[in-house]
Protein backbone atom coordinates (compact mmCIF):
# COMPACT_ATOMS: atom_id res chain seq x y z
CA UNK A 1 0.00 0.00 0.00
CA UNK A 2 1.25 3.46 -1.11
CA UNK A 3 0.11 6.70 0.64
CA UNK A 4 0.56 9.86 -0.55
CA UNK A 5 -1.12 12.52 1.38
CA UNK A 6 -0.64 16.28 0.83
CA UNK A 7 -2.23 18.66 3.28
CA UNK A 8 -0.50 21.57 5.30
CA UNK A 9 -2.58 21.38 8.42
CA UNK A 10 -2.05 17.37 8.72
CA UNK A 11 -0.27 14.89 6.91
CA UNK A 12 2.63 15.97 4.81
CA UNK A 13 4.60 13.94 2.37
CA UNK A 14 3.42 10.93 3.41
CA UNK A 15 5.38 7.68 2.12
CA UNK A 16 4.63 4.45 2.98
CA UNK A 17 4.82 0.67 2.19
CA UNK A 18 2.59 -1.89 4.64
CA UNK A 19 3.22 -5.44 4.00
CA UNK A 20 0.48 -7.77 3.72
CA UNK A 21 0.02 -10.17 6.37
CA UNK A 22 1.45 -8.51 9.29
CA UNK A 23 -0.37 -7.10 12.32
CA UNK A 24 0.00 -3.64 11.59
CA UNK A 25 0.13 -0.71 14.41
CA UNK A 26 0.37 3.28 13.27
CA UNK A 27 1.11 4.94 16.46
CA UNK A 28 2.34 8.17 17.00
CA UNK A 29 1.34 11.29 19.66
CA UNK A 30 -1.84 13.24 19.54
CA UNK A 31 -2.76 15.48 16.79
CA UNK A 32 -0.29 13.59 14.52
CA UNK A 33 -2.69 12.18 12.28
CA UNK A 34 -2.81 8.69 12.53
CA UNK A 35 -7.06 8.94 12.31
CA UNK A 36 -6.45 11.11 9.52
CA UNK A 37 -4.33 9.01 7.71
CA UNK A 38 -6.73 5.95 7.74
CA UNK A 39 -9.81 8.18 6.58
CA UNK A 40 -7.48 9.37 3.72
CA UNK A 41 -6.82 6.05 2.69
CA UNK A 42 -10.65 5.14 2.66
CA UNK A 43 -11.53 8.63 0.94
CA UNK A 44 -13.31 9.70 3.85
CA UNK A 45 -11.04 12.91 4.21
CA UNK A 46 -10.50 14.09 0.87
CA UNK A 47 -7.00 13.96 -0.17
CA UNK A 48 -4.57 17.15 -1.36
CA UNK A 49 -2.95 15.16 -3.46
CA UNK A 50 -1.33 11.71 -3.83
CA UNK A 51 -2.73 8.29 -4.46
CA UNK A 52 -3.56 4.56 -2.07
CA UNK A 53 -2.57 1.65 -3.94
CA UNK A 54 -3.90 -1.50 -1.97
CA UNK A 55 -3.49 -4.82 -3.15
CA UNK A 56 -2.02 -3.48 -6.30
CA UNK A 57 -5.08 -1.33 -7.35
CA UNK A 58 -6.60 1.37 -6.24
CA UNK A 59 -8.71 1.83 -3.37
CA UNK A 60 -12.21 1.77 -5.64
CA UNK A 61 -11.52 -1.02 -7.31
CA UNK A 62 -10.94 -3.15 -3.70
CA UNK A 63 -13.40 -1.27 -1.91
CA UNK A 64 -15.21 -4.52 -0.45
CA UNK A 65 -11.20 -5.83 0.42
CA UNK A 66 -11.33 -3.25 3.05
CA UNK A 67 -12.76 -3.27 6.18
CA UNK A 68 -13.39 -0.42 8.47
CA UNK A 69 -13.75 0.29 12.15
CA UNK A 70 -14.16 3.97 13.57
CA UNK A 71 -13.18 5.39 16.59
CA UNK A 72 -15.69 4.66 19.32
CA UNK A 73 -16.66 8.33 19.96
CA UNK A 74 -17.76 8.72 16.58
CA UNK A 75 -20.74 7.64 16.56
CA UNK A 76 -23.71 8.08 18.87
CA UNK A 77 -24.71 5.14 21.03
CA UNK A 78 -28.15 6.74 21.64
CA UNK A 79 -29.36 5.05 18.48
CA UNK A 80 -31.89 2.84 18.25
CA UNK A 81 -30.38 0.09 16.99
CA UNK A 82 -29.54 -3.67 18.19
CA UNK A 83 -25.72 -4.97 18.31
CA UNK A 84 -27.02 -7.70 15.57
CA UNK A 85 -28.22 -5.43 13.29
CA UNK A 86 -24.80 -2.85 13.71
CA UNK A 87 -23.30 -5.81 12.80
CA UNK A 88 -25.32 -6.80 9.54
CA UNK A 89 -23.96 -3.12 8.61
CA UNK A 90 -20.43 -5.02 7.99
CA UNK A 91 -22.69 -6.72 4.71
CA UNK A 92 -24.23 -3.25 2.97
CA UNK A 93 -20.81 -3.35 0.44
CA UNK A 94 -22.02 -6.45 -0.91
CA UNK A 95 -25.61 -6.00 -0.69
CA UNK A 96 -26.75 -3.70 -3.07
CA UNK A 97 -28.48 0.10 -2.52
CA UNK A 98 -32.04 -1.60 -2.31
CA UNK A 99 -31.68 -5.12 -1.01
CA UNK A 100 -32.92 -5.53 2.03
CA UNK A 101 -30.97 -7.96 5.05
CA UNK A 102 -31.65 -11.13 4.49
CA UNK A 103 -31.46 -14.47 6.67
CA UNK A 104 -27.88 -15.30 5.38
CA UNK A 105 -26.57 -11.65 6.41
CA UNK A 106 -28.65 -12.19 9.77
CA UNK A 107 -26.10 -15.53 10.28
CA UNK A 108 -23.22 -13.73 9.30
CA UNK A 109 -23.73 -10.95 11.95
CA UNK A 110 -24.43 -13.87 14.63
CA UNK A 111 -21.33 -15.88 13.70
CA UNK A 112 -19.11 -12.55 14.12
CA UNK A 113 -20.96 -11.61 17.37
CA UNK A 114 -20.02 -15.22 18.63
CA UNK A 115 -15.92 -14.41 17.41
CA UNK A 116 -16.16 -11.17 19.43
CA UNK A 117 -17.52 -12.92 22.48
CA UNK A 118 -21.53 -11.47 22.48
CA UNK A 119 -23.46 -13.88 20.96
CA UNK A 120 -25.65 -13.67 23.67
CA UNK A 121 -26.24 -9.48 23.41
CA UNK A 122 -27.01 -9.62 20.07
CA UNK A 123 -30.58 -8.31 20.01
CA UNK A 124 -29.39 -5.45 23.18
CA UNK A 125 -30.26 -1.72 21.80
CA UNK A 126 -26.53 -0.67 21.51
CA UNK A 127 -26.49 2.36 23.90
CA UNK A 128 -26.95 -0.49 26.46
CA UNK A 129 -23.81 -2.25 26.21
CA UNK A 130 -20.43 -1.22 27.84
CA UNK A 131 -17.69 0.82 26.54
CA UNK A 132 -15.76 -2.49 25.30
CA UNK A 133 -18.91 -4.21 24.28
CA UNK A 134 -19.82 -1.27 21.94
CA UNK A 135 -15.99 -1.64 20.68
CA UNK A 136 -16.19 -5.47 19.97
CA UNK A 137 -19.52 -4.88 18.54
CA UNK A 138 -17.27 -2.22 15.77
CA UNK A 139 -14.79 -5.21 15.39
CA UNK A 140 -17.61 -8.32 14.46
CA UNK A 141 -18.93 -5.48 12.07
CA UNK A 142 -15.41 -5.08 10.50
CA UNK A 143 -15.42 -9.13 10.55
CA UNK A 144 -18.82 -9.41 8.67
CA UNK A 145 -17.24 -7.15 5.49
CA UNK A 146 -15.01 -10.19 5.13
CA UNK A 147 -11.94 -8.07 4.01
CA UNK A 148 -8.27 -8.96 3.36
CA UNK A 149 -7.01 -5.38 4.87
CA UNK A 150 -8.36 -3.99 7.81
CA UNK A 151 -8.27 -0.19 8.94
CA UNK A 152 -9.07 0.52 12.60
CA UNK A 153 -9.06 3.71 14.67
CA UNK A 154 -8.25 3.02 18.19
CA UNK A 155 -10.01 0.03 18.64
CA UNK A 156 -8.45 -0.62 21.82
CA UNK A 157 -8.66 2.81 23.49
CA UNK A 158 -10.18 2.87 26.89
CA UNK A 159 -11.27 -0.36 26.78
CA UNK A 160 -11.25 -3.48 29.89
CA UNK A 161 -8.78 -6.05 29.45
CA UNK A 162 -11.23 -8.86 28.69
CA UNK A 163 -11.79 -6.63 25.26
CA UNK A 164 -8.07 -6.25 24.99
CA UNK A 165 -7.90 -9.51 24.67
CA UNK A 166 -10.54 -10.79 22.63
CA UNK A 167 -9.66 -7.91 20.04
CA UNK A 168 -5.95 -9.19 20.11
CA UNK A 169 -7.48 -12.51 20.02
CA UNK A 170 -9.04 -11.85 16.81
CA UNK A 171 -6.17 -9.48 15.07
CA UNK A 172 -4.23 -12.39 15.40
CA UNK A 173 -6.49 -14.79 13.71
CA UNK A 174 -6.86 -12.33 11.00
CA UNK A 175 -3.10 -12.08 10.28
CA UNK A 176 -2.70 -15.74 10.40
CA UNK A 177 -5.51 -16.16 8.23
CA UNK A 178 -3.15 -13.84 5.55
CA UNK A 179 -5.28 -10.91 6.85
CA UNK A 180 -3.37 -7.26 7.02
CA UNK A 181 -4.99 -5.61 10.20
CA UNK A 182 -3.68 -1.69 10.54
CA UNK A 183 -4.56 -0.78 13.68
CA UNK A 184 -4.30 2.95 15.00
CA UNK A 185 -2.48 2.77 18.37
CA UNK A 186 -2.26 5.30 21.22
CA UNK A 187 -0.45 3.42 23.80
CA UNK A 188 3.43 3.08 23.34
CA UNK A 189 3.79 0.99 25.98
CA UNK A 190 2.38 -2.25 24.78
CA UNK A 191 2.94 -1.51 20.77
CA UNK A 192 6.02 -3.39 20.59
CA UNK A 193 4.18 -6.35 22.41
CA UNK A 194 1.56 -6.23 20.02
CA UNK A 195 2.64 -5.55 16.23
CA UNK A 196 4.70 -7.38 13.92
CA UNK A 197 5.29 -4.10 12.33
CA UNK A 198 5.06 -0.64 13.04
CA UNK A 199 4.71 2.93 11.88
CA UNK A 200 5.89 6.06 13.69
CA UNK A 201 3.69 9.00 12.59
CA UNK A 202 4.07 12.17 13.57
CA UNK A 203 2.14 14.66 10.78
CA UNK A 204 4.70 12.71 8.26
CA UNK A 205 6.13 8.96 8.65
CA UNK A 206 8.89 9.04 11.04
CA UNK A 207 9.70 5.30 10.51
CA UNK A 208 8.21 2.15 9.35
CA UNK A 209 9.39 -1.56 9.84
CA UNK A 210 9.39 -4.05 12.92
CA UNK A 211 9.29 -2.66 16.42
CA UNK A 212 13.00 -3.38 16.77
CA UNK A 213 14.03 -1.37 14.00
CA UNK A 214 11.34 1.45 15.02
CA UNK A 215 10.80 1.90 18.28
CA UNK A 216 14.75 3.60 18.69
CA UNK A 217 15.40 6.70 21.06
CA UNK A 218 16.30 9.00 18.47
CA UNK A 219 12.91 8.21 16.02
CA UNK A 220 10.86 8.46 19.47
CA UNK A 221 12.40 11.47 20.22
CA UNK A 222 11.61 12.24 16.49
CA UNK A 223 8.00 11.83 17.09
CA UNK A 224 6.99 12.89 20.47
CA UNK A 225 10.01 15.62 20.53
CA UNK A 226 9.97 16.70 24.69
CA UNK A 227 7.41 14.44 25.60
CA UNK A 228 9.71 11.25 25.34
CA UNK A 229 11.29 11.59 28.68
CA UNK A 230 8.18 11.20 31.23
CA UNK A 231 6.54 9.12 28.59
CA UNK A 232 9.63 6.35 28.86
CA UNK A 233 10.03 5.84 32.49
CA UNK A 234 5.91 5.80 32.84
CA UNK A 235 5.21 3.85 30.46
CA UNK A 236 8.39 1.79 29.76
CA UNK A 237 8.70 2.03 26.58
CA UNK A 238 10.53 -0.81 25.05
CA UNK A 239 13.37 1.64 24.11
CA UNK A 240 16.92 0.50 21.91
CA UNK A 241 19.12 2.18 20.44
CA UNK A 242 19.90 2.48 16.91
CA UNK A 243 22.11 -1.17 15.94
CA UNK B 1 -75.87 23.88 10.10
CA UNK B 2 -74.27 23.60 13.21
CA UNK B 3 -72.65 19.61 13.93
CA UNK B 4 -71.64 18.34 17.20
CA UNK B 5 -68.85 17.08 17.52
CA UNK B 6 -69.89 13.31 17.56
CA UNK B 7 -70.64 14.28 13.91
CA UNK B 8 -67.19 15.31 13.49
CA UNK B 9 -64.94 12.66 15.45
CA UNK B 10 -66.66 9.94 13.41
CA UNK B 11 -66.27 11.81 10.03
CA UNK B 12 -69.60 12.14 8.90
CA UNK B 13 -69.00 14.60 6.17
CA UNK B 14 -67.04 13.78 2.88
CA UNK B 15 -65.33 16.74 3.11
CA UNK B 16 -63.95 16.51 6.28
CA UNK B 17 -63.40 12.55 6.09
CA UNK B 18 -61.18 13.09 3.06
CA UNK B 19 -59.26 16.33 5.15
CA UNK B 20 -58.70 14.41 8.14
CA UNK B 21 -57.47 11.29 5.81
CA UNK B 22 -54.78 13.53 4.35
CA UNK B 23 -53.71 15.49 7.31
CA UNK B 24 -53.31 11.96 8.85
CA UNK B 25 -51.32 10.75 6.13
CA UNK B 26 -49.35 14.17 6.42
CA UNK B 27 -49.10 13.20 9.88
CA UNK B 28 -47.34 9.96 8.97
CA UNK B 29 -44.80 11.15 6.70
CA UNK B 30 -43.21 13.63 8.87
CA UNK B 31 -43.49 11.24 11.55
CA UNK B 32 -41.42 8.79 9.65
CA UNK B 33 -38.98 11.39 7.95
CA UNK B 34 -39.18 13.53 11.29
CA UNK B 35 -37.36 10.69 13.07
CA UNK B 36 -34.71 10.67 10.68
CA UNK B 37 -34.19 14.46 10.77
CA UNK B 38 -33.70 14.10 14.69
CA UNK B 39 -31.47 11.05 14.70
CA UNK B 40 -29.43 12.99 12.06
CA UNK B 41 -29.68 16.52 14.61
CA UNK B 42 -30.91 18.46 11.37
CA UNK B 43 -34.05 19.85 13.25
CA UNK B 44 -32.32 23.44 13.74
CA UNK B 45 -31.64 23.41 9.83
CA UNK B 46 -34.95 22.01 9.03
CA UNK B 47 -36.78 24.59 11.06
CA UNK B 48 -34.77 27.39 9.24
CA UNK B 49 -36.36 25.50 5.94
CA UNK B 50 -39.66 25.57 7.05
CA UNK B 51 -39.54 29.19 7.34
CA UNK B 52 -38.09 30.30 4.38
CA UNK B 53 -41.00 28.73 2.38
CA UNK B 54 -42.55 31.62 3.25
CA UNK B 55 -41.10 34.46 1.01
CA UNK B 56 -41.25 31.55 -2.11
CA UNK B 57 -44.91 31.46 -1.85
CA UNK B 58 -45.59 35.31 -1.71
CA UNK B 59 -43.01 35.76 -4.28
CA UNK B 60 -44.54 32.78 -6.48
CA UNK B 61 -47.70 34.40 -5.93
CA UNK B 62 -46.66 37.88 -7.07
CA UNK B 63 -44.32 36.80 -10.21
CA UNK B 64 -47.47 34.34 -11.45
CA UNK B 65 -49.24 36.94 -13.45
CA UNK B 66 -46.13 38.48 -15.07
CA UNK B 67 -44.92 34.64 -15.95
CA UNK B 68 -48.04 34.21 -17.51
CA UNK B 69 -48.38 31.02 -15.56
CA UNK B 70 -51.92 30.76 -13.20
CA UNK B 71 -51.62 31.65 -9.30
CA UNK B 72 -52.05 27.89 -8.98
CA UNK B 73 -51.08 25.77 -5.50
CA UNK B 74 -48.59 23.80 -7.60
CA UNK B 75 -46.55 27.52 -8.48
CA UNK B 76 -47.01 28.74 -4.85
CA UNK B 77 -45.36 25.36 -3.55
CA UNK B 78 -42.76 25.08 -6.01
CA UNK B 79 -41.87 28.41 -5.23
CA UNK B 80 -41.77 27.47 -1.35
CA UNK B 81 -39.61 24.80 -2.38
CA UNK B 82 -37.19 27.21 -4.05
CA UNK B 83 -36.56 29.60 -1.01
CA UNK B 84 -36.51 26.30 1.61
CA UNK B 85 -33.33 24.82 -0.73
CA UNK B 86 -31.97 28.44 -1.05
CA UNK B 87 -31.87 29.02 2.80
CA UNK B 88 -30.26 25.33 3.03
CA UNK B 89 -27.59 26.27 0.62
CA UNK B 90 -27.38 29.86 2.37
CA UNK B 91 -26.81 28.07 5.72
CA UNK B 92 -23.93 26.31 4.49
CA UNK B 93 -22.36 29.51 2.84
CA UNK B 94 -22.45 31.60 5.92
CA UNK B 95 -20.54 28.47 7.91
CA UNK B 96 -18.01 29.34 5.75
CA UNK B 97 -17.23 33.28 7.28
CA UNK B 98 -15.09 33.25 10.42
CA UNK B 99 -16.35 32.84 13.94
CA UNK B 100 -19.97 31.67 12.83
CA UNK B 101 -21.42 28.19 14.10
CA UNK B 102 -23.81 25.88 13.16
CA UNK B 103 -26.86 27.47 14.82
CA UNK B 104 -26.05 31.05 14.44
CA UNK B 105 -25.99 30.64 10.45
CA UNK B 106 -29.48 28.58 11.18
CA UNK B 107 -30.65 31.65 13.15
CA UNK B 108 -29.69 34.48 10.15
CA UNK B 109 -30.99 32.48 7.39
CA UNK B 110 -34.66 31.69 9.67
CA UNK B 111 -34.81 35.18 10.54
CA UNK B 112 -33.91 36.72 7.49
CA UNK B 113 -36.17 35.25 5.30
CA UNK B 114 -39.11 34.47 6.90
CA UNK B 115 -38.79 38.58 7.74
CA UNK B 116 -38.30 38.69 4.39
CA UNK B 117 -41.72 36.31 3.72
CA UNK B 118 -43.89 38.69 6.81
CA UNK B 119 -42.75 41.74 4.66
CA UNK B 120 -43.62 40.22 1.06
CA UNK B 121 -46.77 39.24 2.29
CA UNK B 122 -47.54 42.93 3.49
CA UNK B 123 -47.31 43.85 -0.48
CA UNK B 124 -49.48 40.94 -1.44
CA UNK B 125 -52.22 41.57 0.78
CA UNK B 126 -52.65 45.39 -0.09
CA UNK B 127 -53.01 44.04 -3.58
CA UNK B 128 -56.85 43.96 -4.46
CA UNK B 129 -56.48 39.91 -5.07
CA UNK B 130 -53.63 39.72 -2.40
CA UNK B 131 -56.87 39.57 0.26
CA UNK B 132 -58.67 36.77 -0.73
CA UNK B 133 -56.14 34.59 -1.94
CA UNK B 134 -55.89 33.09 1.62
CA UNK B 135 -52.06 33.39 1.78
CA UNK B 136 -51.79 33.82 5.36
CA UNK B 137 -52.77 29.59 5.58
CA UNK B 138 -49.82 29.42 4.37
CA UNK B 139 -48.46 30.76 7.72
CA UNK B 140 -50.58 29.19 10.38
CA UNK B 141 -52.45 26.11 8.28
CA UNK B 142 -56.13 25.39 7.09
CA UNK B 143 -56.20 21.81 8.17
CA UNK B 144 -60.12 21.25 7.77
CA UNK B 145 -60.66 23.03 5.18
CA UNK B 146 -58.39 21.81 2.92
CA UNK B 147 -58.67 22.34 -0.91
CA UNK B 148 -59.83 18.86 -3.26
CA UNK B 149 -56.30 20.58 -4.56
CA UNK B 150 -55.09 20.64 -1.49
CA UNK B 151 -55.75 17.04 -0.90
CA UNK B 152 -53.84 15.67 -4.11
CA UNK B 153 -50.78 17.60 -3.36
CA UNK B 154 -50.41 16.35 0.20
CA UNK B 155 -51.45 12.35 -0.83
CA UNK B 156 -49.22 12.78 -3.50
CA UNK B 157 -46.17 14.29 -1.37
CA UNK B 158 -46.80 11.87 1.54
CA UNK B 159 -47.18 8.90 0.09
CA UNK B 160 -44.24 9.37 -2.08
CA UNK B 161 -41.90 10.41 1.19
CA UNK B 162 -43.09 7.26 2.76
CA UNK B 163 -42.25 5.23 -0.03
CA UNK B 164 -39.06 6.57 0.08
CA UNK B 165 -38.25 6.32 3.62
CA UNK B 166 -39.02 2.37 3.34
CA UNK B 167 -37.03 1.82 0.48
CA UNK B 168 -34.05 3.37 1.45
CA UNK B 169 -34.58 2.77 4.99
CA UNK B 170 -30.94 0.48 5.17
CA UNK B 171 -29.00 3.29 3.44
CA UNK B 172 -30.63 6.27 5.77
CA UNK B 173 -30.09 4.22 8.74
CA UNK B 174 -26.62 3.86 8.46
CA UNK B 175 -25.82 7.79 7.21
CA UNK B 176 -27.64 8.92 10.39
CA UNK B 177 -25.84 6.13 12.78
CA UNK B 178 -22.48 6.32 11.25
CA UNK B 179 -21.65 8.33 8.50
CA UNK B 180 -17.91 7.52 7.98
CA UNK B 181 -18.51 3.99 7.91
CA UNK B 182 -20.80 4.73 4.92
CA UNK B 183 -18.30 6.83 3.44
CA UNK B 184 -16.21 3.89 3.89
CA UNK B 185 -17.89 1.59 1.66
CA UNK B 186 -18.29 3.62 -1.17
CA UNK B 187 -21.78 5.21 -0.24
CA UNK B 188 -22.49 8.62 -1.27
CA UNK B 189 -23.32 10.33 1.93
CA UNK B 190 -23.06 13.98 0.36
CA UNK B 191 -26.16 12.40 -2.06
CA UNK B 192 -27.91 10.53 0.55
CA UNK B 193 -27.68 13.50 3.05
CA UNK B 194 -29.46 15.75 0.64
CA UNK B 195 -31.85 13.31 -0.05
CA UNK B 196 -32.76 13.40 3.45
CA UNK B 197 -33.07 17.08 3.79
CA UNK B 198 -35.02 16.92 0.22
CA UNK B 199 -38.03 14.28 2.14
CA UNK B 200 -37.75 17.11 4.93
CA UNK B 201 -38.28 19.73 2.48
CA UNK B 202 -41.33 18.23 0.77
CA UNK B 203 -43.14 17.15 3.92
CA UNK B 204 -42.48 20.95 4.74
CA UNK B 205 -43.99 22.15 1.89
CA UNK B 206 -47.02 19.90 1.65
CA UNK B 207 -47.67 20.70 5.14
CA UNK B 208 -47.86 24.15 4.89
CA UNK B 209 -51.33 24.48 3.38
CA UNK B 210 -52.88 21.82 6.69
CA UNK B 211 -50.40 23.24 9.10
CA UNK B 212 -48.70 26.33 8.17
CA UNK B 213 -44.88 27.33 8.15
CA UNK B 214 -44.84 28.65 11.56
CA UNK B 215 -45.49 25.13 13.39
CA UNK B 216 -44.99 22.64 10.65
CA UNK B 217 -41.80 21.54 11.79
CA UNK B 218 -43.36 20.79 15.10
CA UNK B 219 -45.32 18.00 13.31
CA UNK B 220 -41.86 16.89 12.14
CA UNK B 221 -40.01 16.71 15.87
CA UNK B 222 -43.10 15.78 18.29
CA UNK B 223 -43.57 12.61 16.96
CA UNK B 224 -40.18 11.32 16.24
CA UNK B 225 -39.12 12.58 19.55
CA UNK B 226 -42.40 10.66 20.92
CA UNK B 227 -41.31 7.24 19.79
CA UNK B 228 -37.85 7.48 20.97
CA UNK B 229 -39.59 7.64 24.74
CA UNK B 230 -41.27 3.98 23.53
CA UNK B 231 -37.73 2.46 22.22
CA UNK B 232 -36.46 -0.77 20.19
CA UNK B 233 -35.23 -0.43 17.02
CA UNK B 234 -35.01 2.10 14.19
CA UNK B 235 -38.06 0.31 12.22
CA UNK B 236 -40.35 0.17 15.42
CA UNK B 237 -39.18 3.67 16.16
CA UNK B 238 -40.42 4.78 12.72
CA UNK B 239 -43.67 2.83 12.59
CA UNK B 240 -44.93 4.42 15.93
CA UNK B 241 -43.62 8.11 15.07
CA UNK B 242 -45.76 7.54 11.83
CA UNK B 243 -48.68 6.42 14.01
CA UNK B 244 -48.52 9.14 16.46
CA UNK B 245 -48.09 11.55 13.71
CA UNK B 246 -51.40 10.66 11.59
CA UNK B 247 -53.32 9.98 15.17
CA UNK B 248 -52.27 13.95 15.41
CA UNK B 249 -53.02 15.06 12.27
CA UNK B 250 -56.44 12.94 12.34
CA UNK B 251 -57.30 14.78 15.65
CA UNK B 252 -56.08 18.24 15.04
CA UNK B 253 -57.94 18.38 11.74
CA UNK B 254 -61.13 16.96 13.44
CA UNK B 255 -60.56 19.23 16.21
CA UNK B 256 -59.80 22.59 14.36
CA UNK B 257 -62.75 21.88 12.30
CA UNK B 258 -64.98 21.96 15.46
CA UNK B 259 -63.05 25.23 16.11
CA UNK B 260 -62.72 26.82 12.90
CA UNK B 261 -61.73 30.76 14.32
CA UNK B 262 -58.66 29.02 15.99
CA UNK B 263 -55.33 28.38 14.11
CA UNK B 264 -55.65 24.91 12.57
CA UNK B 265 -51.69 24.16 12.76
CA UNK B 266 -51.78 25.10 16.30
CA UNK B 267 -54.38 22.59 17.08
CA UNK B 268 -52.46 19.97 15.32
CA UNK B 269 -49.42 20.72 16.83
CA UNK B 270 -51.34 20.95 20.26
CA UNK B 271 -52.63 17.71 19.92
CA UNK B 272 -49.52 16.26 19.18
CA UNK B 273 -47.62 17.56 21.66
CA UNK B 274 -50.21 16.09 23.96
CA UNK B 275 -49.66 12.91 22.90
CA UNK B 276 -45.73 13.32 23.21
CA UNK B 277 -46.35 14.63 26.73
CA UNK B 278 -48.90 10.87 27.76
CA UNK B 279 -46.30 8.96 26.00
CA UNK B 280 -43.26 10.66 27.75
CA UNK B 281 -44.81 10.15 31.11
CA UNK B 282 -46.35 6.82 30.54
CA UNK B 283 -42.84 5.60 29.09
CA UNK B 284 -41.11 6.79 32.00
CA UNK B 285 -43.58 5.37 34.68
CA UNK B 286 -42.87 2.27 33.09
CA UNK B 287 -39.04 2.33 33.06
CA UNK B 288 -39.09 3.25 36.46
CA UNK B 289 -41.57 -0.09 37.18
CA UNK B 290 -39.02 -2.18 34.95
CA UNK B 291 -35.92 -0.93 37.37
CA UNK B 292 -37.67 -1.52 40.61
CA UNK B 293 -38.85 -5.23 39.35
CA UNK B 294 -35.14 -5.45 37.90
CA UNK B 295 -33.74 -4.55 41.60
CA UNK B 296 -33.49 -6.62 44.62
Amino acid sequence: MRVSYRNHEVLQGIDLDIPAGKLVGIVGPNGAGKSTLIKACLGIVPMGAGSVQMLGGTYEQHRLDVGYVPQRESVDWDFPVSASEVVAMGTYGRLGLFRPIGKQQRAEAMAALKTVGLADLAHRQIGQLSGGQQQRVFLARALVQRASIYLMDEPMASVDATTEERILAVLHGLRDSGCTPVVVHHDLGTAAQFFDWIVLLNRTIVASGPPEVVLTRANLHMAYGGHLAAFATREAAPLRDPV
Amino acid sequence: MEESFLDLLLLRDWNLRMAAMCTALLGAACGMVGTLMLLRKRALAADAMSHATLPGVVCAFLMAPALGSAKSLGVLLVGGAVTAIGSALCITWIRRFPHVKEDTATGVVLGGFFGLGLALLGVAQSMPSGAQAGLTSFIYGKAASLTQQDLRWITAGALASCIICVLLFKELRLLCFDESFAASIGRRTKLLDALLMGLVGAVVVIGLQAVGAVLVLALLILPGAAARQIGGSLSRVMLMAALTGALSGWLGCVASAAAPRLPAGAIIVLVAATMFACIAVVAGMCRARGRRTVLP
